[in-house]
């Protein structure tokens, strides 16, 4: 546990310390092409992958985005022509957890608030323990997104489930209607809320976060709208994440950025979605914990339901 | 129907029963200070730990990600249940003209305002963002049965004031026209308002009669719609335990037995406090007690429904949810909710010395307490057991338990409603005294007379 702690500071150390010579980089390199003066005047920033950064003052300019209602509107119709799945391989995880750190960084939650979640199985009393990292399932029957009394979460075109916590009344409806306790709550102010205090609502990613409102997964939708995987399925160090559209019948694992048929993988390892049989149709699908990479070695958690 | 034919024993009859039942409205001691003061008390402590939940988050509560609705929710139902009885005894016993519940059904209407207006009340308070209420009605989505809920609440609460107000309007013109000093002023002028220049002739009660017919007809489909809308709440989702067919007429079946005993507590409270014996007299106390037998027995078969047949089956999720209200951490309450309000009132019920006013008060009392545990086992427990393991957060979030702000804002609903059933208590006569006039035999001509002194 505390070797883990360790290894995890180093890291993050590492990461930022990384991130910000990238961004340091980056400004020093802009700041030569752009003749402006350098007051010497740092400030720190948070940038969208969760480091941060210093960069010199006049290094600022205002960012181009979009307003609240068209970020709202576009965020609600989804991206056109796309029909997003996620493929989660379970022989592959060995409960890393970068895929949880990645998105609570993400989307700004608490360390107790998880989007993604990584689960220690066991079917039944006889059959092999496994990780299974669980998430929203973007079911294309949403039993969350039918009893939302304000539309506040709602399917989208491209399959995503969405929330509005701009709209979103509290009344955790779709908690209770969620048979994957895929949804969090905010039942406190988020964390760092003063930090983010003013700051345009990006739908797409659900933050700033609001206290009295709920949040869950959304596969990253605005990493999707720039053209880049989800955080987690690019934050995995073992291979267990294929995401992609369906419509072109390609899925991209995030940790070799191999490309394969989303068909064919889902055909070839007999992949099976989560309760099927309540008639949900996730847009996860999990390929069985077969031939295992790594050994499960965690204690199984009695408290199951 | 026997008839009075003496005009002067008309008269003093009348001024006896105007003068027993307006004694709740004069009646003005230490003891109604003392109680409207601990009302207000729980009213204001409830309300100060509203404005805490507000300011710090629906966090203070002992909810969290796994049990997201907790006590506020299961007394929302169980206020809902209470209020139910409001159509059952004044509007479908008197549709079937059962003459005995006529005296009571005041008092049920009481019961059936302050519950429903209350549970209103509670889903705003559960609400984590109390401040976008008005999005329910900009934003509505019918496909949401929280929109049905509040369509039918609100249909519910507005008949149930209209049936408590029409049948009134007689009393308030009686009220107005006899009353004099030992009322205050600004009572006299709210009963010379609302009784909206009543003078008591045919076409007036004919009016009456008519639009209380309508109303009683119209709150038989909305009183069934709003238990089993509220029912639907849960029944809508597929979690074990909630995800059953007769979540419906369970949910309908119960809210008559909890509000018959709110009612029989209400009574019993009316007539030791108003000295009201020869009005809820021992043979209403009788009725009401066979009242609840019966709908109790109809709650039984419903909970051997409920229980009995998923209990022989125990699949998976469904079987985990019942072995933990069988033998699990909610066994003991389980069993003596089943037992303490369910089977024993009917057992003890069925001898006629038990339906005595104190005794089934009492049991009476027994029966409300259970009805709002069986709530709390409805809600909490299925919440406890999602399908999928609860790993990766704190202890708190594996169970739960009720924070003293949650208790605060129960409380202050408890005593809300009671604020609500003191007030009206304390500004109308509590039975009504010209269908009870009628009822003895005194003409209706009698009752629009100015008494000469």
């Amino acid at each position: 546990m505390e070797n883990n702690t360790r290894r995890n500071f180093i890291k993050k150390l590492g990461a930022s310390v990384g991130a910000a010579s990238v961004v340091g980089g980056a400004s020093i390199l802009s700041s030569c092409n752009r003749v402006e003066t350098v007051t010497g005047d740092t400030i720190q920033l948070l940038t969208s992958s969760g480091e941060l950064v210093e960069v010199d003052r006049s290094m600022l300019k205002p960012a181009d985005l979009p307003s609240l209602s068209e970020n709202q509107k576009r965020g609600r119709e989804g991206i056109p022509g796309k029909s997003w799945v996620m493929v989660i391989d379970l022989s592959k995880c060995r409960n890393a957890r970068e895929c949880m750190k990645s998105c609570q960084n993400h989307h700004q939650l608490r360390p107790e608030q998880h989007h993604m979640n990584v689960l220690q199985m066991q079917d039944s009393e006889h059959t092999a323990p496994y990780y299974m990292p669980k998430n929203c399932q973007h079911c294309d029957n949403p039993p969350c997104t039918k009893v939302c009394p304000v539309n506040a979460t709602f399917k989208r075109e491209d399959g995503i489930v969405l929330i509005d916590n701009e709209r979103c009344i509290g009344c955790r409806f779709c908690v209770a209607a969620c048979p994957y306790s895929a949804r969090v709550f905010n039942w406190f102010e988020p964390k760092d809320a003063e930090k983010y205090e003013g700051v345009t609502y990006n739908i797409e990613a659900n933050v700033p976060q609001k206290k009295g409102t709920i949040s869950k997964c959304l596969f990253s939708a605005d990493r999707l709208r720039d053209e880049q995987l989800p955080t987690c399925v690019s934050a995995c160090p073992n291979g267990v994440y294929w995401f992609g559209d369906r419509n072109e019948d390609a899925v991209t694992n995030g940790t070799t950025k191999e490309t394969v048929s989303f068909s064919k993988l889902v055909k070839d390892n007999a992949a099976y979605t989560l309760m099927e049989e309540l008639g949900t149709k996730p847009r996860v699908f999990y390929l069985p914990p077969k031939d295992r990479a790594f050994p499960f070695q965690g204690e199984i958690d009695d408290h199951h339901a | 129907m026997k008839k009075i034919e003496s005009a002067e024993e008309s008269r003093k009859l009348l001024d006896k029963i105007t003068f027993d039942l307006t004694r709740s409205i004069v009646k003005k001691d230490e003891m109604t200070r003392f109680w409207f003061f601990i009302l207000i008390m729980f009213i204001g402590v409830g309300l100060w730990g509203w404005i805490i939940q507000i300011d710090k988050g629906l966090g203070v509560t002992g909810m969290r990600d796994y049990v997201s609705w907790g006590m506020y929710i299961a007394n929302f139902v169980f206020f809902v249940a209470v209020s139910l009885i409001g159509f059952l005894l004044s509007s479908a016993l008197h549709l079937l003209k059962i003459d005995w519940a006529k005296p009571v059904s005041r008092v049920a209407e009481q019961v059936a305002i302050a519950g429903v207006a209350l549970a209103g009340l509670i889903i705003v308070m559960d609400m984590g963002r109390p401040d976008r209420f008005l999005n329910v009605f900009l934003h509505g989505r019918f496909a949401s049965p929280i929109i049905w809920d509040v369509t039918v609440v609100t249909t519910y609460l507005v008949i149930s004031v209209l049936l408590f107000y029409l049948p009134l309007i007689p009393d308030l013109a009686l009220l107005r026209d006899r009353m004099g000093s030992e009322v205050p002023k600004w009572k006299m002028k709210i009963y010379t308002i609302l009784a909206l220049g009543w003078n008591g002739n045919a076409k007036q009660y004919k009016t009456v009669y008519h639009a209380m017919r309508i109303l009683m007809l119209l709150i038989i489909p909305v009183g069934l719609s709003i238990h089993t809308v509220t029912s639907w709440l849960f029944a809508a989702t597929l979690r074990s335990g909630w995800d059953t067919t007769i979540l419906g007429p369970y949910f309908v079946a119960g809210a008559f037995v909890a509000g018959s005993a709110a009612v029989i507590i209400l009574m019993y409270a009316y007539r030791i406090r108003y000295g009201l014996k020869d009005y809820f007299e021992d043979i209403h106390f009788d009725q009401m007690g066979k009242l609840l037998v019966f709908v109790s027995l109809v709650y039984l078969y419903f909970n051997i429904n409920e229980f009995l047949v998923p209990g022989y089956k125990m699949k998976s999720a469904e079987g985990v949810h019942l072995t933990n209200l069988f033998s699990g951490s909610f066994s003991s309450m389980f069993w003596i909710v089943q037992i303490v309000g369910l089977v024993l009132p009917i057992i003890l019920l069925l001898c006629k010395y038990f339906r005595k006013p104190l005794p089934i008060a009492i049991i009476s009392v027994f029966v409300l307490v259970s009805a709002w545990f069986k709530r709390y086992l409805i809600v909490i427990p299925t919440m406890e057991h999602p399908f999928l393991p609860v790993q990766n957060v704190p202890e708190n979030f594996q169970t739960y338990s009720p924070t003293s702000i949650e208790i605060m804002i129960t409380l202050f609903s408890f005593f809300a409603a009671l604020m609500i059933i003191s007030v009206l208590a304390k500004l109308f006569p509590v039975i009504t005294i010209w269908e009870y006039a009628e009822e003895k035999g005194i003409d209706k001509k009698y009752l629009s007379e100015t008494p000469k002194n």
